[in-house]
C-alpha cells in the first residue's frame, strides 16, 4: 500500500485474495482515506461490499462478483467490466462501470444509482425496491438480457440500447415478468411478445421525461455523448398492471 | 450364543491399580499382582490384565506386538501381513506359566518389529500412525487375530480369569519394569474373550479404566471422523482413542487433554482467570464430544508415565500415594497400603483432577 | 344468501339458556362469525365464517359457546374423503390455489413417537438434575479441527459463537407473518432464557435492535429490510434457502398486511405484496452459496457465523455436506412438518422428508465426510415437546428451532388460518385491535416459562441416562432404541430397535 497524502491510497491489487484486498480497503478507509484506487483488479469479490461513508473507491481492471453488494454510500467506479451480482442489495451510493456488467445486477436493490456504459446480462434489476424516499436506479447505455426487472417492486431502470450486440434486440424476453412496482424507460420499441403478462405499456408524461433528462444527463457526464439526441428518440414506460399481481391466486382451504 | 466384545458393546466395572518409580528403576510384577489381588471382589473373573513398561530393554526401539490368535490359520494369515508390512526382529511364543484356573488361553505370541522402510515411505506417514494403522487393520480385518499391545519397550498381558490368576500365567513376577498398571474385570455379559480384557493399548499407550459412561456413542462417533475404527466397542478403547488424538496428533499439553475429557463445570469458570477462562471455553466447545461423561477412573500409562483421572463428577474411586520415587495409584486405598505400608503422603482423588506420574526430566506424557 | 355445494366447517353451537347477549363474542371474532341482530334484539351467528380458533368459547363470560365439527358427513368413502370432495368444490368456484396455515395436519409418521430413550440401572448411575450439576450450554459456529495450544495459552481465537443456555431458539417468523407483540414477547424470552430468536425475512423492527444480542437476522431472497445495520443488529445471520412447510416456493406476503410498520421493517411501499421469489437469484448453484455466504461474511467482517437454512428434501444429506462446504457454520433443516404463516396446500402436505430421517441422514453423512464436528446443526419441523429435544440431539442436532410451539405458548389455537390475517390471538395478524391482545410481557412470561419448563423436563432425560452435559448426548445414538419401525427406517436413523 502506498500513501501518497492523507486522503489518497493507492492500492495493487494483483495477487491478493480478497479477503486480504477488502481488509487493505477497509484499513484505509478506516484510516481516512477519502479516495482509494484499487489497481490490477481481476476477479476479487466483494470490494465495497458491506461498507458505508462517503469515501470514493476506483476499481481498474475486471471488478469481481457482489462488488457494492450490502453498499450504503461511496461512490465506486470501475475502468473495466464487471461481473455478476453488482449492487446486490445496495442501500445507497452510486456505481459507475466504464464497461459492461454480468447478470443479476442490482439484485434487491434499494436505493442509489448504478451507470453501466455498456450493456448488462440476464436478470437485471431484478427484484429492485423503493421504499419512502428511497427510489434506487439503473442506467444502462447498452442492451439488457431476459428477465429484464423481474418482480421489480420499485425504482427506476432506464434502458438506452445505444451499444450491443449486433442484431440482439434491446432486450431480452419475459421483461419485467412479475413486476409489481417502479417503472422502466427503454429507448426505441420493445415487442409485445418479450413483456411480461404483469407489466402495461403507457405513455411517457411530462415528469416522466423530467426524470429521464436528468438520469441521462447524469449518464452522460460519466461516459461523454449528447444528452439531447438520446432523448431525441422515442421511449416506452412500462408500469405493472397492480400492486397485487397475485391477489386472487390463493383459496383459504 | 453370547456375542464377543467388538459384536456388541459390554459395559462393566472394575477394579485398578498403577505403581510407578519416576526415577526409572525397574522392579519386578511381584507388587503389582499383590496390589490388584487384594480388590478381588471388585472383579468377577472374566477379565484381568497388566500393563508394564520398560520390561525389553533388548529391543528398547522395536514395536513389541503382543498377539493373540484363536488357531494357527490365524496367526498364518496375520503374519503374511506382518512380513508384507513389518521386518520382524525376532517372534515367539510368550512364555507362561500352566494353571489351574486359566483355561482357553489363546494362542500368544510376541513379535519385535520395526515398519518396513518401502513401505513407510510409500504410506507417507510417520512410524507412530503407520503402526497405529496397521494395528487398527488387523483388529478389524483379521478375523481370530487380536492385537493386545503394540508399543515400544512395553507389553500387554491380559486375559480371562482373576487379575491374580492372570499374572501368575504370564510369569510377571520375572519381568521387570518402571511402570505396572493393573485391572480386575467385572463385565455384566462376556463370553470370555482375552481380546476384551484389559489393559486397552495403543502403541505405547494403555488404559485401564472402571465405570461405564454415558457418553459413549457421542465420543466414538466423534472419534471415527478422525480416522479411529472403534472395533471393540468399549469404552476403554473410546478414551485410549481420545487420548491419543489429543495428546499425540493435535499435540495438546496433557492438562489440556485432562480439560477436555474431564472438562470443569461452566460454574467454574466464573472463579478462573480469564486467559484460563478463554482456553477452558475453547476447550469445551471444540473438543465437547469428547468430554466423558459418566463414572470413570482410568490410569493412562505411557513410556515417559502415567495419568490417573477420574470422571468430574467423582463417580468412581480413586486414591494416590507416594513414597520416595514411587507414586501409587488404587481404586482403593487398601491396595497401595498392601505393597507399600508407610507412604509419606496418601491422598483421595478429586473428580477431574488428574494425579501426574512423569519419569525424572520428562514434562509431557 | 348464495348457494355453496359444501357445508360449513364448524357448528357453533350456542346454549341460549346461558347466553346474557353480552355482545363480547362479536367483538372478539375478527372473522364476523358472531352478529348482534337489531331486530331481534340478540346475538346470532355464521357458521360458515368460523375457523375453530375457541377465541369466543375462552372470553364468553357466560360459557355459552361450544364450537363443534359439523357433523354431517359424505356416504363413506375410502378413497374420496370429505377433504378432497370439499376442495374440488372449492377450486371448481375459485379456479385458485389452495393455500392453508401451519404445518401439514396429514398423518404422516412422526418418528419422534418410534424412539425410546435410555436410563441408567445399576451399570452406571442417573444423576439427579435438582441437585448435582446439569449443563445445557450449547456452541453454535465453526469449530477448528484442533485447538492449537502455545504457551498454557490458544493459539489463535476461535471463530464467532453463539452461545446458548439451553439448545432451543424460536426459528424464523417474519415481522407481516406474526405481529410486532409476537416477535417482541420471543424477543424477551430469548432474551431471558439465554438463547435466540430469528427475526425470518421481513426485517428487524427498530423496537427490537435492543434485543441484538439474542437475534438471528435472516436474509431471504426477497431481501427485506436487509441493509448494513441491519447485518450488524444480529448476533447471527442467516441466509433461508428454504422452509419445510413448503421447499421451493418462494413467498408472498399479502398487502393486506403490510401496513406502516411492516413497511418501514421491511423497506417496502404500504399496502404493496412483499414477494419472495422461489429462489435467490443470486444462487443458482452450490458455488454462488459460498459467493453469498462470504459476501455476508465480508459485510460483517467475520465477526458472525453464517446459518444456512434449507427445508428436508430427498437429497438432503449432500445438499447439507455441500453448504457446510461452501462455509456455512451452522446448518439449519427444517422439516416437512413445519410450520408456515401461508403455504399452498399441495405443496405443505406433499413435498420434503420427515425431520428425523433428514437430521439422520445429515448428521451421519457428515461423519462420513469427516466435517460433522466442523459445523453446527440445527432442526426444525415439529418439535412439540421436551423429549423431542431430547431424541433430536441424542440422532445429531446440536439445538433446535420452535415455531408452532413458541406460538401455541403465546395463544395460538393451531386454527391453520394464519395467512387470513385475522387471528383472534393477536398472533399471526397486523390489525391493531387484534394485535392488543397479545400483551408482550405476558407473551414473554409465557415462552421463557415454556423454555424454562422444557429445560429442566431435559434435564431430568440427561440425568436419567446418566449425563450431566448435553453435548454427551449429541450423537450418542445408543441413547435411542426404535419401536415399530422397519429394518430400512432403523438403518437410516441409525438406531438399534428395542430389546436389542
Amino acid at each position: 500500500m502506498t500513501i501518497s497524502n492523507a486522503s489518497a491510497v493507492a492500492i495493487n491489487a494483483q495477487g491478493l485474495y480478497y479477503k486480504e484486498l477488502n481488509e487493505k480497503i477497509r484499513a484505509a478507509l478506516a484510516a481516512g482515506a477519502a479516495t482509494v484506487r484499487v489497481h490490477s483488479v481481476n476477479g476479487q469479490r466483494y470490494i465495497g461490499t458491506g461498507l458505508s461513508g462517503n469515501a470514493s473507491l476506483i476499481v481498474e481492471g475486471t471488478a469481481g462478483n457482489d462488488l457494492g453488494a450490502y453498499m450504503n454510500g461511496l461512490t465506486v467506479t470501475v475502468y473495466g467490466n464487471g461481473q455478476d451480482g453488482i449492487a446486490n442489495t445496495m442501500n445507497a451510493g452510486t456505481i459507475v462501470i466504464h464497461g459492461s456488467t454480468g447478470d443479476t445486477l442490482g439484485y434487491a436493490m434499494r436505493d442509489g444509482e448504478v451507470y453501466v456504459e455498456g450493456s448488462v446480462g440476464f436478470r437485471v434489476g431484478i427484484h429492485m425496491k423503493e421504499y419512502q424516499e428511497k427510489v434506487p436506479v439503473l442506467v444502462i447505455g447498452g442492451k439488457a438480457g431476459s428477465f429484464f426487472g423481474e418482480y421489480m417492486a420499485g425504482g427506476i431502470l432506464i434502458l438506452l440500447g445505444l451499444s450491443g450486440r449486433e442484431g440482439h434486440p434491446i432486450v431480452g424476453d419475459f421483461c419485467g415478468t412479475g413486476m409489481h412496482g417502479g417503472v422502466m424507460y427503454i429507448r426505441g420499441n420493445v415487442e409485445e411478445h418479450q413483456l411480461g403478462k404483469e407489466v402495461k405499456v403507457v405513455e411517457l408524461d411530462e415528469q416522466d421525461r423530467e426524470v429521464l433528462g436528468k438520469y441521462v444527463g447524469r449518464y452522460v457526464g460519466h461516459f461523454g455523448g449528447d444528452a439531447g439526441e438520446i432523448l431525441d428518440a422515442p421511449f416506452v414506460k412500462l408500469i405493472p398492471f397492480n400492486k397485487r399481481p397475485y391477489g386472487n391466486l390463493y383459496v383459504g382451504v | 450364543m453370547l456375542l464377543r466384545e467388538g459384536q456388541i458393546r459390554i459395559p462393566s466395572g472394575c477394579a485398578i491399580s498403577g505403581i510407578m518409580n519416576r526415577d526409572g528403576e525397574v522392579f519386578s510384577g511381584h507388587d503389582i499382582i499383590r496390589s490388584i489381588a487384594l480388590m478381588h471382589d471388585r472383579s468377577n473373573g472374566l477379565g484381568g490384565g497388566f500393563a508394564a513398561y520398560g520390561i525389553y530393554p533388548d529391543y528398547p526401539e522395536h514395536y513389541a506386538l503382543h498377539m493373540f490368535f484363536e488357531d494357527d490359520q490365524s496367526r498364518e494369515a496375520t503374519e503374511v501381513f506382518f512380513n508384507n508390512h513389518f521386518d520382524i526382529e525376532v517372534g515367539g511364543k510368550i512364555p507362561t506359566r500352566k494353571t489351574v484356573k486359566i483355561t482357553n488361553a489363546p494362542l500368544i505370541w510376541r513379535y519385535f518389529v520395526l515398519p518396513k522402510e518401502n513401505k513407510l515411505v510409500e504410506s507417507g506417514l510417520g512410524a507412530d500412525e503407520y503402526m497405529a494403522r496397521c494395528v487398527m487393520r488387523i483388529n478389524s480385518e483379521y478375523p481370530g487375530a487380536f492385537v493386545a499391545s503394540s508399543g515400544k519397550n512395553m507389553g500387554a498381558f491380559k486375559g480371562v480369569g482373576y487379575p491374580e490368576e492372570i499374572g501368575e500365567f504370564y510369569k510377571l513376577d520375572t519381568y521387570k519394569g518402571y511402570l505396572w498398571t493393573a485391572h480386575g474385570r467385572f463385565p455384566t455379559n462376556t463370553p470370555g474373550w482375552w481380546g476384551g480384557a484389559h489393559p486397552f493399548t495403543l502403541l505405547d499407550w494403555s488404559i485401564v479404566h472402571n465405570g461405564e459412561i454415558s457418553s459413549y456413542d457421542a465420543n466414538r462417533r466423534y472419534l471415527e471422523m478422525f480416522g479411529y475404527r472403534c472395533s471393540l466397542q468399549t469404552d476403554t478403547e473410546a478414551i485410549t482413542y481420545a487420548f491419543d488424538l489429543l495428546l499425540r496428533k493435535h499435540g495438546l499439553p496433557l492438562h489440556v487433554a485432562v480439560t477436555a475429557l474431564a472438562a470443569p463445570f461452566w460454574s467454574a469458570l466464573a472463579r478462573m482467570d480469564d486467559q484460563q477462562k478463554a482456553l477452558v471455553k475453547a476447550v469445551r466447545t471444540v473438543y465437547s464430544s469428547l468430554l466423558i461423561n459418566g463414572p470413570f477412573s482410568i490410569i493412562l500409562g505411557s513410556r515417559k508415565g502415567f495419568v490417573a483421572l477420574n470422571d468430574r463428577l467423582k463417580l468412581r474411586s480413586l486414591v494416590a500415594a507416594e513414597k520416595g520415587a514411587f507414586i501409587y495409584v488404587a481404586s482403593e486405598e487398601s491396595a497401595i497400603r498392601e505393597v507399600c505400608a508407610a507412604p509419606d503422603k496418601v491422598w483421595s482423588v478429586g473428580g477431574g483432577e488428574p494425579v501426574i506420574g512423569l519419569l525424572k526430566g520428562v514434562d509431557q506424557l | 344468501m348464495s348457494f355453496h355445494y359444501t357445508t360449513p366447517d364448524f357448528i357453533v353451537d350456542r346454549d341460549e339458556r346461558r347466553c346474557t347477549q353480552c355482545q363480547i363474542c362479536v367483538r372478539q371474532c375478527a372473522n364476523e362469525v358472531h352478529r348482534w341482530h337489531e331486530r331481534g334484539r340478540k346475538v346470532v351467528h355464521d357458521d360458515r365464517k368460523c375457523v375453530n380458533c375457541h377465541r369466543c368459547v375462552l372470553t364468553c363470560p357466560a360459557d355459552a359457546l361450544t364450537i363443534r365439527k359439523f357433523p354431517n358427513e359424505y356416504r363413506a368413502n375410502a378413497n374420496w374423503t370429505d377433504h378432497y370432495i370439499d376442495s374440488i368444490y372449492k377450486q371448481a368456484a375459485t379456479g385458485s390455489v389452495l393455500l392453508s396455515g401451519m404445518g401439514t395436519d396429514k398423518p404422516y409418521p412422526i418418528y419422534w413417537d418410534h424412539l425410546l430413550l435410555n436410563a441408567s440401572q445399576v451399570t452406571n448411575p442417573s444423576i439427579d438434575p435438582l441437585r448435582e450439576p446439569m449443563e445445557l450450554k450449547t456452541f453454535l459456529g465453526r469449530k477448528p479441527d484442533a485447538l492449537s495450544i502455545n504457551d498454557g495459552k490458544l493459539a489463535e481465537a476461535l471463530p464467532p459463537q453463539l452461545e446458548l443456555d439451553l439448545p432451543i431458539m424460536f426459528g424464523a417468523m417474519s415481522f407481516g407473518a406474526v405481529s410486532l407483540n409476537t416477535m417482541t414477547s420471543l424477543a424477551r424470552a430469548a432474551e431471558r432464557m439465554g438463547t435466540y430468536f430469528c427475526t425470518g425475512e421481513g426485517g428487524l423492527h427498530r423496537d427490537l435492535y435492543q434485543y441484538g444480542a439474542h437475534t438471528i437476522t435472516q436474509v431471504a431472497s426477497g431481501r427485506f429490510g436487509v441493509h448494513p445495520e441491519y447485518l450488524e443488529a444480529g448476533a447471527a445471520i442467516e441466509i433461508k434457502i428454504g422452509q419445510g412447510a413448503k421447499p421451493g416456493i418462494g413467498g408472498h406476503l399479502p398487502g393486506e398486511k403490510v401496513g406502516m410498520d411492516v413497511s418501514l421493517t421491511r423497506m417496502i411501499p404500504e399496502g404493496s405484496d412483499a414477494i419472495s421469489p422461489a429462489p435467490h437469484h443470486d444462487i443458482y448453484s452450490i458455488e454462488d452459496l459460498r459467493q453469498l455466504i462470504y459476501s455476508l461474511k465480508e459485510a460483517t467482517e467475520y465477526r458472525k457465523p453464517v446459518a444456512v437454512k434449507i427445508a428436508a428434501v430427498h437429497n438432503i444429506a449432500a445438499i447439507a455436506s455441500g453448504a457446510a462446504r461452501a462455509g456455512a457454520d451452522i446448518i439449519v433443516i427444517d422439516g416437512f412438518r413445519g410450520g408456515t404463516g401461508a403455504a399452498p396446500l399441495r405443496t405443505r402436505d406433499s413435498v420434503g422428508i420427515p425431520i428425523e430421517l433428514a437430521l439422520a441422514a445429515v448428521d451421519q453423512r457428515l461423519r462420513d465426510e469427516s466435517i460433522r464436528h466442523q459445523v453446527s446443526l440445527v432442526v426444525a419441523g415439529t418439535i412439540r415437546c421436551s423429549s423431542d429435544v431430547v431424541k433430536a440431539i441424542a440422532l445429531g442436532a446440536d439445538a433446535c428451532y420452535i415455531g408452532t410451539a413458541a406460538l401455541i405458548a403465546l395463544g395460538c389455537h393451531v386454527c391453520q388460518n394464519c395467512y387470513s390475517g385475522k387471528c383472534n390471538w393477536g398472533i399471526a395478524t397486523q390489525r391493531p385491535e387484534l394485535t392488543e391482545r397479545l400483551d408482550p410481557d405476558v407473551g414473554a412470561g409465557l415462552a421463557a416459562n415454556l423454555l424454562k419448563a422444557w429445560a429442566h423436563e431435559i434435564k431430568d432425560m440427561l440425568g436419567g441416562m446418566g449425563i450431566n452435559a448435553l453435548e454427551s448426548l449429541r450423537g450418542n445414538r445408543l441413547m435411542l432404541r426404535g419401536i415399530g419401525l422397519s429394518e430400512k427406517e432403523l438403518e437410516i436413523l441409525g438406531v438399534k430397535h428395542a430389546g436389542e
